[in-house]
């Protein structure tokens, strides 16, 4: 390969840390002069209580730190600059709209413990989000403070815990799918409960007959996603909201796929008691690199009492005044708080922003174009000279994302998923996810959503034909990559062998 | 392109929902809007709150008014850094798996200990999180937390132990710190973890090193659960003697944003390392030799060790994390200590002068940096409706977390608050005193 | 060891593992396949002499960049060594499965179970 033994300007620029840029004496910081006579500090911190040298953080001038920072930014790649199509990561458009609200000194500058009466803008969004999110899932009551999906999973999981317990009941395990998230498992632990796999059937749902077989009265909830993992719609879902409820748990809806489904279904009607929204997938929260993001829960009628607390509530004032937005603290059967405060509430902004703009209309036809874009994307993939290498793993219509299987490709072409991922860099592109549901052998989950033009989905399905094609000629070439990106493939088996996570000083 | 699919519409694509679980109806919710109306609606929301740009406030109790430097706002708001997901391809990620690495390093120098992992959702998750660690390292069936800690931080405590069964036992304060005797007496070989707090949610800096001779003994896990911007002028948890250290980040360089998105910080000894919840940055080299970092030690994470997890973290918060590292490179090695001290100063003239006011006392005697807790002889709330009618917010009531300290109220000095907005809060605070306790006489008066 | 192998003189049990039996002692590790399954296996903790370990339970765990997985006990019987060698170079288990990479020593506290384990040509022809 050509390409071996140049380097590009990116690739010449070393990484060096902010603390390797450090000199001694440098500065950015001018603190407010001191506007009163100082006493000595002795005085008022006695030196036992404080540090003897103090910490060494870098010495540097603004100029540099922006340099530094603005140099690193040039070694992502991200949303704004090409396609993501990371499946059950939902890389849609974030608008610039929403950085403008979120940063209004109203909403940027308000302190978390401000009296409600001086915070009736905030609580009124929040409360406004809260029906908003609650009419999407068809489940009333919502409680916006869970930071991420896997926090509301574990607000779910302990409220199902409560609720099962102030009934005198003391049941012992929770069933997820053998498609599942890891945070389903992980949650599961967490919460004190015992993790049962329920099999997956030749369609891609749950297998009933091993649902049926593992139900009984032991069994606190089932944790489901639906769409599934593998994009396909749980055809029997009724049929296993039956059998759950038969044996008295209750059913929780991984809302990580929810953007297939906005307007055309809903969880709360489809049996489910308990859904967690990804703010930051379905309502485009910018991701940041690693978050932050929001996982607010919904939940039935039989569980609102214990939802986390404080409850954002409105309430008619006493003199005829019109409503008036409240925390509410007085809830006696509460699981209690999982985090400070009301929540992200800088990620209830962008959200609510978004369903503003889209409206019930723009909702519905959010999912049919990323149900469409995706079916699209499928058939172009299905097409010869990538089929025979990387099969659908269900050959059906698939909602908003689908998987597709390696193995084909890695016995003829002599290829994996990885080297396939990682050729796709070199073309521009976000690699979908890979090895991921651990179910399909060699697997790629892709997920184009709403966002993307056909000219996009095209060129991404030829690009991928490209890669298929080369390998067929050259596998090395795909066994190499990447030959263009600021590194190229990296040793993570020495970074897990002799970690170094820190700077040496 | 619904040619290509093989369908005649797009309905058809949703085949698979059965009828009887469609919505037959459109949501129920307003009709879009475009981006000028919803801009005009959310600013209309936005002016309906009273914030720190317009009132003067002392509102501190686990976030503060600090100064985000203009820096910050122009590198986050790069799509780079805004609009990635999780560095899970390190080949096109190495701008943010480095600005990770650096940020485990800063948290590392202040707390003085090793292991830093790239953020938690906030201050008391983070403490909750430490919770889960003791109980995978030693077991033990009781965590014993000083009232100091945030009462959000000791809430999440109770809520999370419910699931890993363990018992929540807490040590009161005396003269605002952490009681001893009742520390030793709550202590046994049945405590998994001990957490203190630094400063305490009353504003004192604890003697955490005779309550670390206490503990230690036990064999449980101390925990300190600090605020990471007064850690440039107090003893890191490290040095100490802690195991772990965890606290609220939005003091580095993060906005307010009513609560959040902000970050939780985590480090621990070395020890704990394979145990740490959240994602760790390590640095390799690549196929060239090229230095670069990645994700490690991820067989910890929900993702791969699934129901064994070390935790079901999953998304962090890595933007602001990225602009807590921003803002200790742009303070400095030097600027941290200089903001600390100003701090130092300004907070010990605001406690001298207000508690210098007729019906104003200090609620504990003990150091502070930027926080300190008065009480009133008079009911608080009343007192702080009059403060808040004459622009001035003065802090934080107490009564709600301490029914002990009925008219305690909590004020915070950062330095955005300079020597004659002090002055300011002294005489709205004084005259609002004055009037209440003068309704108070009337009405003992007229009782009589 | 860049090939397949499965020396005759060791019996195995299906979960992936080995045992050469001396006496009433037995030298434990993982298969060929299991390390090449694996990839480069980056953790290993050896477990502690004394420990008692029950067939078919799992005693350790093996680490690699992405997976993890738990080591099954053939047999039942007490951890009398353990190789803590490992601890600093576990590439050893990947280079050298039924060498250098050898897990533990046990004391065997039942004869009998040798009986449920694989010789070569059996547990070979589970692979396929």
């Amino acid at each position: 390969m050509s390409l071996q033994g140049l380097e590009t300007a990116q690739q010449r620029d070393r990484a060096r840390t902010i603390f390797e840029k450090s000199k001694p004496g440098r500065r950015a910081f001018v603190g407010p002069a001191l506007d009163l006579e100082p006493r000595p500090l002795d005085d008022l911190i006695p030196a036992h209580l404080r540090r003897a040298q103090p910490a060494r953080l870098p010495e540097i001038a603004e100029p540099e730190i922006v340099r530094h920072y603005n140099r690193l930014s040039k070694r992502n790649f991200d949303l704004d600059t090409g396609f993501y199509p990371l499946g059950s990561c939902t890389m849609k458009h974030n608008p610039k709209l929403h950085e403008r609200v979120a940063g209004l000194p109203g909403n940027a500058r308000l302190h978390p413990l401000q009296a409600p009466a001086q915070a009736q803008g905030a609580l009124e969004l929040m409360f406004n989000l809260q029906e908003a999110l609650g009419e999407i899932a068809g489940l009333a009551h919502v409680s916006l403070q869970p930071s991420a999906g896997s926090h509301g999973e574990l607000a779910g999981v302990l409220l199902t815990r409560a609720y099962h317990e102030d009934r005198g009941e003391h049941r012992t395990k929770i069933l997820t799918p053998d498609t599942a998230h890891g945070t389903n498992p992980a949650t599961v632990t967490m919460a004190g409960y015992e993790v049962v796999k329920v099999a997956t059937n030749s369609d891609g749902g749950v297998d009933i007959d091993d649902l049926r077989s593992k139900a009984d009265e032991q069994v606190a909830c089932l944790m489901l996603t639906n769409p599934s993992t593998l994009g396909l719609f749980e055809v029997n879902i009724a049929e296993i909201a039956e059998i759950v409820h038969g044996v008295g748990g209750t059913l929780y809806y991984d809302g990580a796929n929810l953007n297939a489904i906005v307007g055309i279904s809903r969880p709360g009607d489809m049996g489910f008691d308990i859904v967690h929204y990804n703010l930051h997938k379905t309502f485009t929260q910018p991701h940041g690199g690693g978050g932050p993001g929001s996982g607010p829960i919904a939940v039935c009628d039989a569980l609102e009492p214990y939802l986390p607390r404080p409850q954002i509530v409105a309430r008619e004032s006493a003199g005829g005044g019109g409503t008036i937005f409240d925390l509410d603290y007085d809830r006696p059967k509460s699981i209690g708080r999982l985090r400070g405060f009301q929540g992200n509430y800088g990620v209830f902004v962008r959200a609510y922003a978004y369903i503003c703009s889209l409206g019930a209309a723009g909702l519905l036809e959010m999912s049919q174009t990323a149900v469409l874009n995706a079916n699209y994307l499928l058939a172009l993939l299905k097409r010869e000279g990538v089929a025979e290498y990387l099969p659908v793993a269900h050959d059906q219509l698939c909602m908003h994302e689908f998987v597709l299987c390696g193995t084909p490709m890695k016995r003829d072409l002599g290829i994996r998923t990885l080297d396939l991922a990682k050729r796709l860099l070199d073309h521009g592109v976000h690699p979908p996810t890979v090895y991921f549901p651990l179910l399909v052998d060699e697997a790629v989950l892709i997920e184009p959503t709403e966002t993307e033009t056909k000219e996009t989905l095209d060129d991404f399905a030829a690009i991928v034909a490209d890669v298929l094609r080369e390998a067929g000629e050259d596998p090395s070439v795909a066994l190499n990559a990447p030959y263009t990106t600021p590194v190229r493939r990296l040793d993570e088996a020495g970074a897990a062998k002799r970690p170094v996570i820190r700077q040496a000083m | 392109m619904l040619a290509v699919i093989g369908v005649d519409c797009v309905e058809d694509l949703f085949a698979d929902i059965p009828d009887a679980l469609r919505l037959s109806r459109e949501l129920n919710l307003p009709a879009g809007m475009a981006e000028q109306d919803v801009y005009a609606k959310l600013r209309e929301l936005a002016e309906r709150n009273v914030s720190c740009e317009s009132e003067l406030s002392f509102l501190g109790g686990g976030m503060y008014d600090h100064y985000v430097p203009s820096l910050i706002d122009s590198i986050l708001s790069r799509s780079e850094f805004l609009t990635p997901y999780t560095p899970y391809q390190p080949e096109i990620s190495q701008g943010g798996l480095q600005v990770m690495f650096e940020y485990q390093t800063a948290i590392s120098e202040l707390t003085g200990l090793p292991v830093s992992n790239a953020s938690l959702y906030d201050g008391p998750s983070a403490v909750g999180a430490a919770a889960y660690l003791a109980k995978l390292a030693n077991g033990r069936p009781r965590l014993v937390v000083s009232a100091g800690l945030h009462p959000h931080a000791r809430e999440v405590l109770k809520t999370l132990s419910a699931g890993f069964a363990t018992e929540v036992v807490e040590v009161g304060l005396r003269d605002g710190v952490t009681d001893p005797d009742e520390l030793a007496a709550a202590v046994d070989e049945q405590t998994s973890a001990v957490f203190l707090a630094q400063p305490n949610f009353l504003g004192a800096v604890e003697d955490l090193e005779s309550l670390v001779a206490i503990a230690k003994p036990s064999g449980a896990l101390l925990v300190c659960s600090c605020d990471p911007l007064t850690l440039g002028l107090l003893k890191p948890p490290g040095e100490l003697g802690f195991d772990i250290a965890v606290g609220e980040g939005q003091t580095l360089g993060n906005r307010l944003d009513f609560g959040g998105p902000s970050f939780g910080f985590f480090a621990a000894s070395q020890e704990h390392l394979r145990r740490m919840p959240g994602r760790i940055v390590g640095e390799t080299t690549d196929v060239d030799g090229r230095r670069g970092f990645v994700l490690t030690l991820q067989t910890r994470e929900q993702h791969i060790r699934r129901e064994k997890a070390t935790s079901n973290i999953c998304t962090a918060q890595a933007l602001n994390a990225l602009a807590g590292v921003i803002y200790l490179s742009w303070l400095g090695r030097r600027g941290i200590v200089e903001l600390c001290e100003l701090m130092v100063q300004r907070t010990a003239y605001a406690r001298d002068r207000l508690t210098a006011l007729e019906g104003v006392t200090a609620l504990h005697s003990q150091p502070v940096v930027r926080e300190f807790a008065v009480v009133l002889d008079v009911p608080v709330e009343p007192v702080i409706e009059r403060c808040v009618a004459a622009g001035v917010n003065p802090g934080y009531p107490l009564g709600g977390d301490y029914p002990e300290y009925p008219n305690g109220l909590l004020v915070a000095i950062t330095e955005q608050r300079s020597r004659a907005d002090i002055d300011r809060l002294v005489d709205v605070l004084g005259a609002a005193v004055a009037q209440q306790a003068a309704i108070g006489a009337t009405a003992v008066g007229a009782g009589v | 060891m860049a090939d397949a192998s499965y020396p005759d003189d060791l019996l195995y049990h299906h979960e992936h593992d080995w045992a050469r039996i001396d006496g009433d002692v037995a030298t434990c590790g993982i298969t060929w396949f299991a390390q090449e399954a694996l990839g480069e296996i980056v953790f290993y903790e050896p477990p502690q002499v004394g420990t008692t370990i029950v067939q078919d339970q799992p005693y350790a765990e093996v680490e690699s960049v992405k997976a993890v997985s738990d080591v099954i006990a053939p047999l039942s019987g007490e951890i009398i060594e353990s190789n803590t060698a490992l601890a600093d170079s576990p590439e050893a288990i990947n280079d050298d499965p039924y060498g250098a990479g050898w897990l533990i020593k046990v004391r065997l506290s039942d004869q009998s179970e040798r009986d449920s384990l694989l010789d070569a040509a059996a547990y070979s022809a589970t692979l396929e």
